[in-house]
């Protein structure tokens, strides 16, 4: 909480002089989670960032098939349905990146022999879509109750031609964009979970989108927060 | 995951319930659950809710060569999904019973009921048609999937726009939605599915089963209608015999279902179509509920980026220089080249102090034979062939004999000639003692 005051502080203060050199590309998308609203799943979300829209639910920890069960720690799968068609190699590869993130931050030990499924659907896509998708999975593995290390979200960077650093692109954004990098990164230090990258790069670039998922990570989960503590306001 | 069955106490409550025309969620007999329609952001796209039943469409289209037989008519594609995400019992990639039924009717229903003008779709006869597809994925599975889906379908059909395109000569232009508003697909009429379930061998019946009643029903009767009380498809599934009457009296109520589903979807189109037109906000961050307390929303949130790059200078120069890399590989001859920095190759030298760990250890007599094997390997060879069997075999005589140069260890490199020959001779002897003791 201190770091997300502290960032709003100098965010009030530099408004005024920055904004007009900053352009309109260092700023979130207006976010909004719905959780729990199916009634099937143990845990279900829908989050939205601008008009990208990703659906999530949770089951566990439940049954594990026997061939996939695992002695010493709950068996995570994440699956990823597309909106269009079948899933193909890129939907592998993101369901891949999730469950590696996901296993990183639940505490899978705690239940031992069972499975925990995370269903991902794509409702609409309008860029930084893995990282609403790593959004919504957090909130539904909150909503179905699994005990997790800390809290994870996902946050896009591109990169312009010309080396600007766009946060949480619109597919627009990203089509121009030099590089895409998506980083998850954990809410208790702050940590790199997983990252992604697509396209050319420096290291000092690596470093500066790094610095800057991690301060867009800060209001991330103020939003998360924020939305937990109206749900349990009322008891 | 297996589906939890339904254990036959709530299977005798839900009966006894319906015997006395009562349904669970306080529903009359003929009543249909709250249907909710919202839009996506992009054409065709949208999410309808039959009570807690959740349906996702979305119409997408491409140009493609025509079917040979059919050369001047558009391809309708129909694909119902049932995620794992609707139940758990649902197995991704399994084409179930039940999803084939489903995706059948759906053909049925609005494919073989020509509410589409295919012959609208045709570009150039014989080269290029649109192909529609129709993409629905099941999304919460709580009953009646084939209605939602049904209406899930002709909705997303009706709000979906198709690029324009133009034909002069042989060249076709497809234009952008910049250039040319897109088109609306032309449909005729709007069959929507109207499930009936049959309780007690058609004794009893609803409308609008959820899935506990799917579950304990002895039959299920689904008719396709449109607004003009046009039947388009009839199915009748789970082995009941309906009397005649029955299926008027269900081809009755469904079409006053039908003609209230329809205005419902009209209403629902002509909203979105307004909000469209005056530039107002539209898609699903509209249709979330904002006074639920399982929603949140927040604004668009400036980040102050201003201190990232000085953050990533600083991470920069903390952090060990890479070590220089030689990239070019050096040619000091024609046919002699080197990569790297050049300094001598430590593998083997690791291997050897290994091995003499190991024969300062001398711990197992195998190892050290075979160590003496691999540095004599003549004289070995020469013993071999003297007398072969010694040297495997196991007997506890010969294993103290072997032992015996593990004494002076360290004298095994140098002496190896010598206690080879110590050795062999011995053996020798253990051998004739042997045969001493098998004559004794």
């Amino acid at each position: 909480m201190e770091g997300a005051m502290r960032s709003d502080d100098k965010v009030c203060t530099e408004t005024g002089i920055e904004s007009s050199s900053r352009g309109p590309g260092c700023s979130l998308r207006h976010f909004a989670c719905e959780q729990n609203l199916l009634s099937r799943p143990d845990g279900s979300a829908a989050f939205l960032q601008g008009d990208t829209s990703v659906l999530a639910g949770v089951y566990g920890p439940a049954e594990v098939k026997v061939s996939k069960e695992i002695f010493n720690k709950a068996t995570l799968e994440v699956i990823l349905r597309p909106k269009i068609g079948l899933p193909g190699v890129a939907e592998k590869s993101r369901e891949r990146l999730i469950r590696n993130t996901c296993q990183a931050v639940v505490l899978g030990a705690l239940h031992p022999r069972t499975s925990i499924t995370v269903v991902l659907q794509v409702v609409s896509d309008a860029g930084s879509l893995l990282a609403c998708c790593l959004n919504a999975a957090c909130m539904a593995l909150v909503d179905a109750g699994v005990p997790m290390r800390a809290l994870f979200c996902g946050v896009t960077c591109a990169l312009d031609s010309d080396g600007t650093l766009v946060l949480d692109p619109t597919a627009k954004q990203e089509k121009e964009a030099r590089a895409v990098l998506t980083f998850a990164l954990d809410s208790v230090d702050r940590k790199l979970l997983m990252s992604t990258t697509k396209g050319l790069y420096s290291d000092a670039e690596l470093q500066q989108c790094l610095a800057a998922a991690q301060t867009a990570s800060q209001h991330v989960f103020r939003f998360y927060r924020e939305s937990l503590q109206r749900r349990y306001s009322k008891s | 995951m297996k589906e939890t069955p339904l254990s036959n106490c709530e299977r005798r409550f839900l009966l006894r319930a319906i015997e006395e025309k009562k349904r669970l969620d306080g529903r009359q007999t003929y009543d249909y659950r709250n249907i909710k329609i919202s839009f996506g952001t992009d054409y065709g796209c949208c999410i309808v809710e039959l009570g807690k039943t959740r349906v996702l469409g979305q119409v997408s289209c491409e140009l493609v060569a025509p079917k040979l037989n059919r050369a001047t008519e558009g391809i309708l594609f129909f694909n119902l999904e049932l995620s794992q995400m609707a139940a758990p019992a649902f197995e991704p990639g399994r084409q179930s019973d039940l999803l084939v039924k489903l995706n059948r009717l759906l053909e049925r229903c609005l494919r073989n009921s020509k509410c589409i003008d295919t012959e609208s779709l045709c570009v150039v006869a014989g080269e290029k048609v649109w192909q529609i597809r129709v993409d629905l994925h099941l999304l919460n599975h709580d009953g009646n999937i084939i209605d939602a889906a049904s209406i899930a379908a002709i909705v997303a059909l009706c709000h979906f726009r198709r690029p324009d395109v133009s034909v002069q000569g042989e060249e076709v232009t497809l234009y952008t939605p910049e250039e040319r508003d897109p088109v609306a697909l032309s449909i005729h009429h709007m069959p929507i599915c109207v499930s009936f379930a049959f309780f007690q061998q058609g004794t009893y019946l609803l409308v609008d089963p959820n899935e506990r009643e799917e579950r304990v029903m002895d039959g299920l009767l689904v008719i396709a209608m449109n607004k003009h009380r046009e039947i388009c498809t009839i199915q009748s599934s789970g082995g009941i015999m309906l009397l005649k009457d029955q299926v008027l009296r269900c081809s009755k109520i469904a079409g006053v279902k039908v003609a209230e589903i329809t205005e419902l979807i009209q209403k629902a189109l002509e909203n979105d179509q307004k909000v469209r037109k005056e530039g107002g906000k539209f898609g699903f961050a509209e249709s979330i509920a904002d006074q639920r307390i399982t929603t949140f929303k927040m604004e668009k949130a400036p980040i102050d980026t201003s201190d990232v790059e000085e953050k990533a200078e600083e991470i920069i120069a903390e952090a060990e220089p890479p070590s220089e890399v030689v990239s070019k590989p050096v040619l000091w001859t024609s046919g002699t080249a080197q990569i790297g920095e050049g300094i001598e190759n430590s593998w083997g030298d690791l291997e050897d102090s290994e091995k003499d760990d190991d024969d300062e250890g001398g711990s197992d007599e195998a190892v050290i034979l075979d160590s003496v094997k691999m540095d004599t390997g003549v004289e070995v060879s020469d013993i071999g062939s003297q007398d072969a069997p010694i040297v495997l075999s196991d007997s506890e005589e010969e294993e103290m004999i072997i032992l015996e140069p593990d004494k002076n260890p360290k004298k095994i490199r140098t002496q190896i000639a010598c206690t080879k020959q110590e050795k062999a001779p011995s053996k020798k002897a253990v051998k004739k003692r042997k045969k001493k003791r098998t004559t004794n």
